[in-house]
C-alpha cells in the first residue's frame, strides 16, 4: 500500500456486521488487516452488534431506535466507522437520520456518526486514497454490486479499482451487474418464489460471464447467491471483496465446506 | 376498479410460472429500459432538470388550493366546465351523468390511469353505453375483457402473438380479415377500427398529463394520436384528472414534458403533445361543443397533509415500474389493482387504505433503483418503508414478523446475552455444516431453504474469535 503508517488522526472503529459475525468472520478479519495496511488504528469495540436494519426495513422503528442507539454509542468516540458492507453503512448514512429526526436528544450524534460511516471500499479509495493492495489471486471473476452500495453510498468504482491491483486477477464484468440479486434481508424469505427468480436471474448472468469466482461487497447478498449457485449444482466460488483485497482467500469460499 | 391486492402471494406465483407472460415482461429491461438510459444519456443537464422538477413539484403541492383555483378559473374563462369530485364514486357519477346529458350511446376513451382509477369505463357500461378504448394498448386488453398491467403501455404483459388471436376473436366477425404476422399488421387493423369509432363516438374522454393553470388548457401526450381524435372529433369532450395534475405556467409544463418523455419511453418527445382549452370558438372549425375537466381527489388532499406528499409529485413515467426487479419478475396484474409497481405500491395503500394491501409495500427489496431513475426524485424506497411502520404499529404485520422483530430486538440490545446466544447457536451450526459447507434444509429457516442452499457458518462467531485470540489478529 501506498499509504504511510499509523496516522493517530485515523482512529477507526470496526462494524463487524451480524452476518461477518456470525457466518464469516474471515471478513472483518480481512477488513483489519487492510485498514491496519492503511495505516489505520483499528479497534473493534465489544458492545456493538446489528446496526438495526431488520428492524427499520420491516417497519419497526422503535426497536430499531433502540438498536441504533446502541450503536451510536459505541462508536461516538471514533474518527470514523468503517464496515465490510454498504447495506449496514447505508443504514447508518441514511436510516439514522431519518430514525431520529424528531428527537432533539439523538438528532445530532446521529447525524454526527452518519457523516462518519463508510462502506471499507470507499474508506480506502475516497477516504484514505488507496490506490494499490498487495495480494495475488490466479483467478477469473465477476464482481457484483449490492444495491444499498451502489445506491446509497456510490459504491462501484472503488472496489474494481483495488481489485484491479490484484495481482493474476482478471474481473470479468457480467451483465446486469447492478440488478438487485433479490436478497433483501427478510425479503427473501417473506417472498421466496420472487426472491428465486431474481437470485436464479442473477446466478445466469454470473455463470454466462465466465468466471468462476464471484465477488461482492455485502454478505447478504453473498450468502444469498452462493446458496441458490450451489441448489443449481453451480461450483462458482463466492468470496467477499475485502478477503481477495487483503489476501486471506484461502479460506474455504462462501457455501463451500472444508471437503469441497 | 375493484381489485385483487389482498392476493398478492397468490397472484405473484401464478404470474411467475406464466410462460407467455414472462415472454412478455423478458423484453421489458432490454426495450424501453435500453431506451430511457439512451436517451437519459443524451441530455447532459437531466440531474439538474430532476432536481428543478422536484423542487417545482414541492412548490405546486405547496400552494395547490391556490393553483387549482387560478385553474378553474381559467378553464371557466375559456368556456369550459370544472367539476370536483371527492372520491372514486362521485368521478364516475359525474362522467356519466356530462355523457347521458349528451345523449351519448357510444364512447371513446384515451388512455387515462384516473378513469381506470374512478372506474369510469364501468360505470358508463352499467349506465347502458358503449366505450370504446382507443389506444392500442387499452384496447387490446379491453377485448381481453383485463385490466392495465402497466400505466405507460398497458398491455405490456401481452405477446404479439395473443394480440393476433385477441384481434381475429374481436375482428372476423365483423368481416375484417387481416395478416397479423407483423406488429405493423396489427396496429394499421386496429387505426382501421377505430377510425369508424372516433366519428361514432358522442362523447371523448382523455386523462390529463398536465393542466396549466394560468390558460386552463390542459395537455396529453400520446404516441398515436389517438387522444386527438378522441378530444376533437366527439361533441363533448371530459377530461379526467388528478388534482394534483396542475402545474403554474406553459413554461412548468415544458420541464415536465422533457422528463416525461424521457423517462416513459426514452423518446426526446412523444410524437402527439396536444393542449385543449376550452371547448370549440366561434371562429374555430374543428373541436368539442362542450369541454369539462373532471377533477378527482379520491384519497390526494389527505395524503398531501402527511408524510407521503412526496408521492403526489408523481408525473405517471412509469420508470419505477420498468426498473423494478420485483415487476420484472411478476408483471403488473399481480399487485391487484390500478397503479403497479413501486408507485403503485405506495399509493394503493395509500388511496384504498392499509389492510387490505399488506403485501404490496413489502414486496420490495428496498434496492432503490425505482429512486434512482425517479425524474421528480421520489423516494419511493423511504416511502415504502414508512408504509411498513404503518403496518407495524397497526399490528397489521403478520405476527411472525412482529414477534419475530421484537424477540430480535431485545436480544440485540443486549450484547453479552446476545453473544452467548448466538455463540452457541453457530457453533453448533458449524458442527454439521462445515465439512459439506452448506445446508439443503434447515428446521424454521424454510423461506430461505426451499429455493436455496444455507451456507453454514465458518466456525466460531468472530467476537468469540477475537476474545480468544485476546483481541488481536
Amino acid at each position: 500500500m501506498t499509504t504511510e503508517r499509523t496516522n493517530p488522526s485515523r482512529r477507526v472503529g470496526l462494524f463487524v456486521t451480524c452476518l461477518a459475525d456470525l457466518f464469516r468472520p474471515s471478513v472483518a478479519f480481512a477488513a483489519i488487516k487492510l485498514l491496519e495496511r492503511a495505516g489505520c488504528k483499528v479497534e473493534v469495540p465489544p458492545k456493538q452488534v446489528c446496526c438495526g436494519q431488520p428492524a427499520f426495513s420491516n417497519g419497526a422503528f422503535d426497536d430499531a431506535r433502540a438498536v441504533a442507539r446502541g450503536v451510536i454509542e459505541a462508536f461516538s468516540s471514533f474518527d470514523y466507522v468503517v464496515a465490510p458492507s454498504g447495506s449496514c453503512m447505508g443504514t447508518l448514512r441514511h436510516g439514522y437520520p431519518e430514525l431520529f429526526a424528531d428527537d432533539p436528544a439523538w438528532r445530532e450524534s446521529a447525524r454526527a456518526l452518519a457523516a462518519r460511516a463508510y462502506e471499507l471500499t470507499s474508506f480506502l479509495v475516497d477516504v484514505l486514497g488507496v490506490q494499490e493492495v498487495d495480494a495475488r489471486l490466479d483467478a477469473k471473476a465477476t464482481y457484483h454490486d449490492s444495491c444499498a452500495g451502489l445506491r446509497e453510498l456510490g459504491v462501484k468504482q472503488q472496489p474494481r479499482r483495488l481489485l484491479a491491483s490484484v495481482k493474476g486477477l482478471r474481473l470479468e464484468e457480467m451483465e446486469g451487474t447492478a440488478d438487485c440479486c433479490g436478497f433483501g434481508g427478510t425479503f427473501c424469505v417473506k417472498y421466496p418464489e420472487i426472491s428465486s427468480k431474481l437470485v436464479t436471474d442473477k446466478v445466469g448472468h454470473i455463470t454466462a460471464s465466465g468466471a468462476e469466482m464471484v465477488l461482492g461487497g455485502d454478505l447478504g447478498c453473498l450468502l444469498n447467491i452462493a446458496g441458490r449457485l450451489r441448489r443449481l449444482g453451480k461450483s462458482t466460488r463466492v468470496y467477499h471483496v475485502a478477503e481477495v483485497l487483503a489476501g486471506m482467500s484461502d479460506v474455504p469460499g462462501v457455501g463451500d465446506g472444508e471437503s469441497s | 376498479m375493484h381489485g385483487t391486492t389482498q392476493e398478492f402471494k397468490q397472484n405473484a406465483r401464478i404470474a411467475l410460472k406464466d410462460v407467455t407472460l414472462q415472454t412478455a415482461l423478458g423484453g421489458l429491461s432490454s426495450g424501453l429500459v435500453a431506451r430511457r438510459a439512451k436517451a437519459v444519456g443524451a441530455l447532459p443537464e437531466f440531474e439538474s432538470l430532476r432536481e428543478e422538477a422536484r423542487r417545482t413539484k414541492d412548490h405546486i403541492l405547496e400552494n395547490l388550493d391556490h393553483y387549482l383555483e387560478r385553474y378553474e378559473a381559467a378553464v371557466v374563462q375559456a368556456g369550459g366546465i370544472v367539476h370536483w369530485a371527492r372520491d372514486a364514486e362521485e368521478g364516475a357519477r359525474i362522467v356519466v351523468e356530462i355523457c347521458r346529458n349528451a345523449g351519448a350511446k357510444s364512447v371513446t376513451r384515451g388512455k387515462s390511469m384516473v378513469g381506470e382509477e374512478i372506474g369510469v369505463c364501468e360505470a358508463l357500461e352499467k349506465a347502458g353505453m358503449r366505450v370504446v378504448e382507443t389506444d392500442l394498448g387499452e384496447y387490446i386488453i379491453q377485448l381481453a375483457h383485463e385490466p392495465p398491467s402497466h400505466i405507460i403501455v398497458p398491455a405490456v404483459h401481452k405477446t404479439r402473438a395473443q394480440v393476433a388471436e385477441l384481434f381475429a376473436a374481436a375482428h372476423e366477425p365483423r368481416g375484417i380479415r387481416g395478416e397479423r404476422k407483423e406488429v405493423a399488421d396489427l396496429v394499421n387493423e386496429a387505426r382501421g377500427v377505430l377510425r369508424d369509432e372516433f366519428f361514432r363516438a358522442e362523447v371523448g374522454i382523455t386523462g390529463a398529463n398536465f393542466l396549466i393553470a394560468e390558460t386552463g388548457s390542459n395537455i396529453i401526450v400520446t404516441n398515436e394520436g389517438n387522444g386527438d381524435l378522441t378530444s376533437t372529433l366527439a361533441r363533448v369532450h371530459i377530461v379526467t384528472a388528478g388534482i394534483e395534475r396542475v402545474v403554474p405556467t406553459l413554461e412548468d409544463a415544458t420541464l415536465f414534458l422533457r422528463l416525461l418523455a424521457r423517462s416513459a419511453t426514452g423518446q426526446a418527445s412523444e410524437t402527439y403533445t396536444t393542449l385543449h382549452t376550452g371547448p370549440r370558438r366561434p371562429t374555430d372549425l374543428d373541436g368539442p361543443h362542450a369541454y369539462h375537466v373532471v377533477l378527482v381527489d379520491n384519497g390526494r388532499s389527505r395524503v398531501l397533509g402527511g408524510e407521503f406528499r412526496d408521492m403526489l409529485r408523481c408525473i405517471r413515467c412509469g420508470a419505477c415500474m420498468n426498473h423494478c426487479p420485483v415487476y420484472g419478475a411478476v408483471g403488473g396484474h399481480a399487485y391487484g389493482w390500478v397503479y403497479p409497481g413501486p408507485m403503485g405500491a405506495v399509493l394503493t395503500p395509500l388511496f384504498v387504505g392499509l389492510d387490505t394491501t399488506r403485501d404490496l409495500p413489502n414486496a420490495c427489496t428496498l434496492n432503490g433503483h425505482c429512486a434512482e431513475v425517479c425524474p421528480v426524485k421520489i423516494p419511493l424506497p423511504d416511502l415504502l418503508r414508512r408504509l411498513r411502520k404503518r403496518q407495524f404499529d397497526a399490528k397489521l404485520a403478520p405476527p411472525a414478523v412482529r414477534w419475530g422483530i421484537g424477540l430480535w430486538a431485545q436480544l440485540a440490545r443486549r450484547p453479552a446475552l446476545y453473544r452467548f446466544v448466538t455463540g452457541a447457536a453457530i457453533r453448533l451450526l458449524s458442527v454439521f455444516g462445515r465439512r459439506r459447507g452448506r445446508f439443503a434444509s434447515l428446521p424454521l429457516a424454510g423461506g430461505w431453504t426451499s429455493v436455496r442452499d444455507l451456507p453454514a457458518p465458518q466456525g466460531e462467531t468472530f467476537f468469540s474469535a477475537w476474545r480468544r485470540q485476546g483481541g488481536t489478529r
